[in-house]
């Protein structure tokens, strides 16, 4: 596995590298080490959701809410901060990842116990959600001067160069490079995805690991939800409205399996990198948002027609199999 | 009667009349396996042949021949003496043959009368589909053979009964004039099972030509009047059930000569390991008890739909019994899930390997450890030099030849699949390990392979519990048998009564050799 998996994260870091020069040739201040900073922290929040998304997609399962649940928890801190100016920072963060948490429970509760397709549920919950936002503001927006200093600063200050953002998504792929393939949790969400049917039998409980795979996706919304709000110093319902296709899109292109069992933490890295430079390299050569679209659509499929033909092999050594016996 | 294999030699009762339908020298194969071999048919407007033959023995690719959802390497299929070839299945049922089968083909979703006229309705104006006519000759079928349903009714409501009905309707709306029933009562109550004989007897009126597969000897003589016998994919006997006895057929079915060799065993029982008592599900089974000793190899036997391996599944945790007791060397043990059983050292290798068994993305080590991540990590933390430890020596144990044990298990041949699957449950050292159809699909050389390796487990004083179809293998390896039929335990045979005849009388329920 790891071999093929290396395959394909080297093809992306090399299309990442072409798509780089390509940027370079016509725009050489694209590629110093300062803007790559920025796009790095602007693609932050969705490196840290395509982690999320990486590991509910290897069970086999979808998350369409964590963009909603971004909004409504960014939401809920916000007036949390209004709410309660003098309470410190870190104990806003618990708040947010707390209440992410619950959120991405409710949705693993919905598919393990209730055994709901998790497009259903989520799709669902990701409507609710944005609904929560509008019934607790009526639609007003909480804006920058509502916040306190404190609130927004967070995201934005700087540690050895780099913006705290920026370090919590490192930090963020550290750590669940680790919690995948170092723990046994890990090995599950694996193994859950690869074959439900043969981790039932090897005692894996695959419904409650999907739920501590919603759960996580839910934490990860939730931190991500305090920190895009603080970071755009502004909170309202429709704050990353669609963000969570190109969530999805950032797995898909990372080489994460759409039917489960396959996906590595740095595939959704490198997926997210590929997709954040794009966005941010287009405007900046002069290419119209639309172009923008078309290349991510065209880089989602070539992305899925590569990994089809990575998994076509093994097809190919039970027919020559099958030859031999005739 | 004749015990031979070789072309159809119908008696004189038979030739009377001539076939509706007729099949001479079919065969059919797949790779490396040989389904059909010339084997023959004969069909009569208005008569019921019955088809009997052991699991394997050929009769679910005779249906598909005859459906034309598989095509013949060799032979002919006639109708009214004219030969017809059936390239589609629409190509079957224009020719007037058609099949019911053990689970109903039919869309639930549906109306029963969109689901009789299905593909062939009758068309209005603009090629449209004329639903009042549809609807009307869907009553007057339905009429027709006594069923009180309403065509307009949606298919997922009725019962199975009622499904069988529609699907007998189907057959009759394209003017089948052969209809082939597989195994139609497994389904059925006994009630039921009355009024479809009812119905088999006004389809034998209008001069269908039927052929009834069935399991079950008493249906086969209450309804058919000729019989064909089929054995391990060639025609063994044919002629008129007045002729025969139970015992004949039971005879024709399992006679053979013994081609497989099995290894060798000795006898070295050792203490009681494990203990089931009273094992009950609400629909699958009830009643299950047993001891299983050291060392011994018990053969689960039963028709297929007999409950065991629900039973199985209910003992591994992967479903909950309603009530029963399970005692691993003599402590009582409670399996709410597959974890407890592992814990407690019952393994289950299940039937479906391909689907339950290995994961493909997952290198072999990680298969091998996967049940066993307990001992090869520390408060959740895997400790991966122990991982490759444990996976290389039972990966060596199997004499598996990969190149590294990071390799991708979806990579490896399929007896290395296999291995790995063994691999991975003998790592959990068990007690007890279930193996649900060992042998089931696999070419002979490999069976032996698999043979051996069973005997080898129960000689290091592991106790097997060996789930199987195959009456060879139950009487080839099996110290003990228990025989369930219907979700119970109908016999427990001991090494000396093992016998081909024993088997079946007991699993099909026959009075004579079940006394």
């Amino acid at each position: 596995m790891k071999r093929i998996l290396a395959t394909r994260e080297l093809l992306l870091l090399v299309a990442i590298g072409i798509v780089l020069a390509i940027i370079a040739s016509r725009f050489p201040a694209f590629v110093t080490p300062a803007n790559l900073t920025v796009v790095f922290n602007d693609t932050s929040p969705l490196i840290l959701l395509a982690i999320g998304q990486m590991i509910v997609i290897l069970t086999k399962c979808i998350d369409l809410s964590v963009a909603a649940n971004l909004a409504l928890t960014g939401m809920v801190v916000a007036l949390v901060n209004i709410a309660a100016p003098d309470l410190p920072i870190p104990v806003i963060i618990v708040i947010a990842t707390g209440f992410g948490t619950l959120l991405g429970m409710f949705n693993g509760l919905l598919v393990w116990k209730l055994a709901i397709p998790p497009i259903v549920v989520t799709l669902g919950t990701m409507t609710i959600f944005r609904g929560c936002i509008f019934l607790l503001t009526e639609g007003k927006w909480v804006n920058s001067h509502e916040m306190t200093a404190a609130f927004k600063a967070v995201p934005r200050a700087d540690i050895l160069g780099l913006p705290v953002l920026s370090w919590i998504a490192i930090v963020a792929v550290i750590f669940f490079s680790l919690l995948m393939t170092r723990t046994t949790l890990g090995r599950a969400f694996y193994a859950a995805g690869g074959n439900p049917h043969a981790a039932t039998y090897a005692g894996i409980n695959v419904g409650r690991t999907q739920f501590w795979a919603f759960t996580i996706s839910g934490a990860i919304a939730g931190l991500t939800g305090y920190l895009w709000v603080s970071r755009f110093a502004v909170a309202y319902v429709d704050v990353a409205g669609g963000f969570e296709l190109t969530v999805v899109a950032a797995c898909v292109i990372g080489g994460v399996s759409i039917m489960g069992g396959i996906g590595t933490v740095t595939g959704a890295l490198l997926g997210a990198l590929f997709l954040g430079i794009i966005a941010n390299a287009l405007p900046v050569v002069n290419i119209s948002p639309f172009w923008q679209m078309a290349i991510s659509g065209s880089a989602i499929i070539i992305a899925v027609v590569v990994n089809a033909q990575a998994n076509r092999s093994p097809g190919r050594i039970i027919l020559k199999k099958a030859e031999q016996a005739t | 009667m004749q015990l031979e294999p070789g072309p159809a030699v119908s008696s004189k009762t038979v030739s009377d009349i001539a076939p509706r339908l007729s099949l001479k020298g079919i065969t059919k194969t797949f790779p490396g396996v040989r389904a059909l071999s010339e084997v023959s048919l004969a069909l009569f407007p208005g008569k019921v042949t019955a088809l009997v033959g052991e699991n394997g023995a050929g009769k679910s690719t005779l249906v598909k021949v005859l459906t034309g959802i598989y095509q013949p390497n060799e032979g002919e299929i006639r109708i009214d003496d004219a030969p017809v070839r059936f390239p589609t299945p629409q190509a079957a049922e224009t020719a007037g043959v058609t099949a019911i089968h053990q689970e109903t083909v039919l869309f639930d979703e549906l109306s029963v009368a969109e689901n009789i006229f299905l593909g062939h309705a009758p068309k209005g104006r603009f090629g449209l589909i004329d639903r009042a006519a549809m609807k009307a000759r869907a009553r007057e079928i339905l009429s027709g053979i006594g069923a009180n349903i309403d065509p307009n009714a949606t298919l997922k409501d009725l019962g199975t009964a009622n499904k069988h009905l529609v699907a007998i309707a189907r057959a009759l709306s394209i003017d089948a004039r052969v209809v082939i029933m597989d195994e139609p009562t497994a389904a059925l109550s006994q009630k039921e099972i009355e009024e479809l004989y009812e119905l088999v007897e006004g389809l034998k009126r209008q001069g269908k030509a039927i052929l009834f597969i069935s399991h079950k000897f008493d249906e086969i003589f209450r309804i058919a009047d000729y019989y064909t016998v089929y054995r391990d994919g060639q025609m063994v006997g044919d002629g008129v059930i007045a002729d025969v006895s139970e015992p004949d057929l039971v005879k024709m079915m399992v006679g053979r000569e013994v081609s497989q060799i099995f290894p060798e065993r000795q006898q070295n029982v050792g203490d009681e390991v494990l203990v089931v008592d009273g094992y009950e599900h609400p629909t699958e089974f009830a009643d299950i008890g047993f001891t299983l000793k050291r060392g011994e190899i018990l053969g689960f036997y039963g028709l297929v739909g007999a409950g065991r391996s629900e039973f199985m599944q209910a003992l591994f945790g992967i479903t909950r019994p309603s009530a029963g007791q399970v005692r691993i060397d003599g402590a009582p043990v409670t399996i709410r899930s597959p974890a407890d059983a592992v814990n407690s050292g019952i393994v289950y290798v299940p039937e479906d390997r391909g689907k339950q068994g290995a994961i493909g993305a997952l290198p072999i080590f990680q298969n091998v450890t996967l049940p066993s991540l307990a001992r090869t990590s520390h408060k959740g933390f895997l400790k991966l030099a122990e991982e490759f430890k444990l996976a290389r020596e039972y990966t060596q144990r199997l004499d598996l030849r990969a190149a590294s044990l990071d390799t991708d298990v979806g990579n490896l041949s399929g007896g290395n699949q296999q291995k790995v699957v063994i691999a991975k449950w003998l790592a959990t050292q068990p007690k007890v390990i279930i193996l649900d159809e060992p042998t089931k699909g696999i070419d002979i050389g490999s069976k032996a392979a698999v043979h051996e390796f069973m005997a080898e487990l129960a000689a290091q004083g592991l106790a097997v519990i060996m789930v199987s179809s195959e009456i060879p293998e139950i009487v080839g390896m099996s110290d003990r048998v228990i025989v369930m039929r219907e979700g119970r335990m109908v016999a427990e045979l001991t090494k000396a009564d093992i016998t081909p005849e024993t088997l079946v009388g007991h699993a099909a329920g026959i009075k004579e050799a079940a006394q």
